[in-house]
């Protein structure tokens, strides 16, 4: 055999390297012609795993809504203490409901390369449609809840006010942190599968970090070094920020809303960076 | 085969190695975050491949089990980083292999859709072109029930159907068409040589000799992972089967 310079025979015949991470800029307008495929594969997803089920969509629901049903029968009625604010139900069951958003994304996005394994495999086409489908599929989840909260609110003696429309921008800025944060869980998962073993257990503390049945502002009242360290939780934020907006006796604050807007667009960057390095790695183990 | 059309395809000096536990679960690091070494495997899967493919040519890849012809299709698609040496094709190859489930949760019908949209279709596109790809799959009847639940044959079919109904350049068939019964194989390996005549390149991996002689210009001979022999498709597979 001769021994031919094949990449100069390559460079000539202008063909690129197969395989190659794309460029940021050609990598977004790839996943922009194909976010369909996204959009799609959240509702099918929604459609295949509510379909195994009699009750179908009301799980959706029903699930968020039993669990803190517990914690409200265990910390409302058993356990009543100071540190849970007059309108308990509804303090509870909107932070619940949007915790639950966080840490789907959170459980789902990290899944969302490892679990399509076979998919990852047989075609290619930007892995980053993935996590951004797991997200959605939350996203989408999210609405019949938000409708069943207000619902819920309303029978609490909580009415609608023009204020309620703050939640949009809110899970606006949420849904850019659940991106992001499903993004590195996506791909440390890859490096490293014990990543899925760990994630219930910070799930776990952010949940009683972020003060879904107690309120973190009555706890921390008289030590507020504390409780600025606490709000640089951005998940108790948006909690926070969404209770805030809906229900009566929640304040708003600077603070609230400049670690929630710095979050989310910090974590969806570094996020985006994050994941898009290995993109040459997915699916290759 | 000078006189043929420019290179498509550039293999050039292609190693690849896997890591693997011995217990068959993939090394998830490679860098080994924690220091353990126990029981990793380095198996060398192919060790220095290389070859030109040029416009209208459909390569046959033939050689024993193991010897890195699927890892050879998995390279070239690109969903395998080279450990040396690298890949160039014109277009992004499209590999279709047995083992490649779709979404298995879902119907035919769904995976139809997903499976054309992440090929790049408009949704569009695969309202016109969805009863086409069906009726080529002939298991129309079977298209609204999850896909795990199909046999590996309905399977092979319809990702098969799938993967084609999007014209490719370059397109790599892996055993895809062993499993199906002659009527589709016949189908198939038309819908390969018409392909070919749109200056399409073809890769075909399969163990049928008759299907190779019948639908390559040239055939690679893989042999633990070396490039054993190359050339006209008569010849090498003669020498193929003399080696048995």
């Amino acid at each position: 055999m001769t021994t031919t310079d094949y990449a100069a025979l390559a460079r000539e015949a202008g063909l690129p390297r197969v395989g190659a991470r794309p460029p940021l800029v050609a990598y977004f307008k790839e996943m922009w012609e194909r976010r369909h495929f996204a959009t799609t594969m959240a509702r099918y997803r929604i459609e295949a795993t509510l379909s195994e089920n009699r009750l179908g969509l009301a799980w959706v629901v029903l699930n968020p809504l039993l669990q803190a049903a517990v914690y409200g029968l265990i910390f409302g009625v058993i356990m009543p203490s100071s540190s849970r604010p007059p309108n308990f139900i509804p303090f509870l069951v909107t932070g619940f409901f949007i915790f639950t958003y966080f840490a789907q994304s959170f459980s789902q996005g990290a899944k969302a390369i490892t679990g399509n394994a076979s998919l990852v495999r047989s075609l290619s086409f930007p892995r980053m449609l993935l996590p951004i489908s797991a997200v959605l599929q939350q996203l989408y989840q999210l609405v019949p809840m938000m409708i069943v909260l207000v619902v819920i609110l309303v029978a609490f003696g909580e009415y609608p006010t023009w204020e309620w429309l703050l939640v949009v921008p809110i899970l606006g800025l949420m849904t850019m942190f659940n991106l992001g944060v499903a993004f590195i869980a996506a791909r440390l998962t890859v490096h490293l599968r014990d990543v899925t073993q760990i994630i219930p257990l910070i799930t776990r503390i952010l949940f009683y970090l972020t003060g879904i049945f107690y309120s973190l502002e009555l706890v921390l009242a008289d030590r507020p070094n504390l409780l600025k360290i606490a709000q640089l939780n951005p998940v108790h934020d948006y909690v926070a920020l969404v209770r805030a907006s809906m229900l009566d006796g929640q304040e708003h604050s600077t603070v609230l809303w400049v670690v929630a807007s710095v979050s989310a667009v910090a974590f969806l960057v570094f996020g985006i960076v994050f994941f898009w390095k290995a993109e040459e790695r997915y699916g290759h183990d | 085969m000078t006189e043929l059309g420019k290179p498509t395809v550039v293999v050039d000096e292609l190693h690849v190695e896997y890591r693997t536990f011995a217990s068959g679960k993939a090394a998830s690091d490679r860098r080994a975050l924690l220091k353990r070494q126990r029981g990793v495997r380095i198996v060398h899967a192919l060790k220095g491949v290389s070859f030109v493919v040029r416009e209208g040519e459909s390569i046959g890849v033939i050689g024993h089990n193991g010897s890195g012809k699927s890892t050879l299709m998995r390279s070239i698609a690109g969903l395998h980083t080279p450990s040396r040496g690298a890949v160039y094709a014109s277009d992004r190859p499209a590999l279709l292999g047995v083992n490649a489930a779709l979404i298995g949760d879902l119907t035919g019908d769904k995976n139809v859709v997903l499976g054309g949209l992440a090929l790049g279709m408009s949704p569009a596109e695969i309202e016109d072109r969805r009863e086409e790809i069906i009726d080529f799959s002939g298991i129309a009847e079977f298209m609204d029930i999850p896909m795990k639940n199909y046999s590996s044959g309905m399977a092979a079919r319809l990702r098969f159907s799938i993967a084609i109904s999007k014209d490719h350049q370059i397109l790599l068939v892996d055993e895809a068409l062993a499993v199906g019964d002659k009527a589709f194989r016949d189908k198939s390996e038309q819908r390969i040589r018409d392909m070919r005549a749109q200056a399409g390149t073809v890769f075909l991996v399969s163990h049928s000799m008759r299907s190779i002689l019948d639908t390559c210009t040239r055939v690679l001979w893989i042999d633990h992972g070396n490039l054993k022999m190359d050339g006209d498709p008569a010849e090498v597979v003669g020498a193929y089967e003399k080696s048995k």
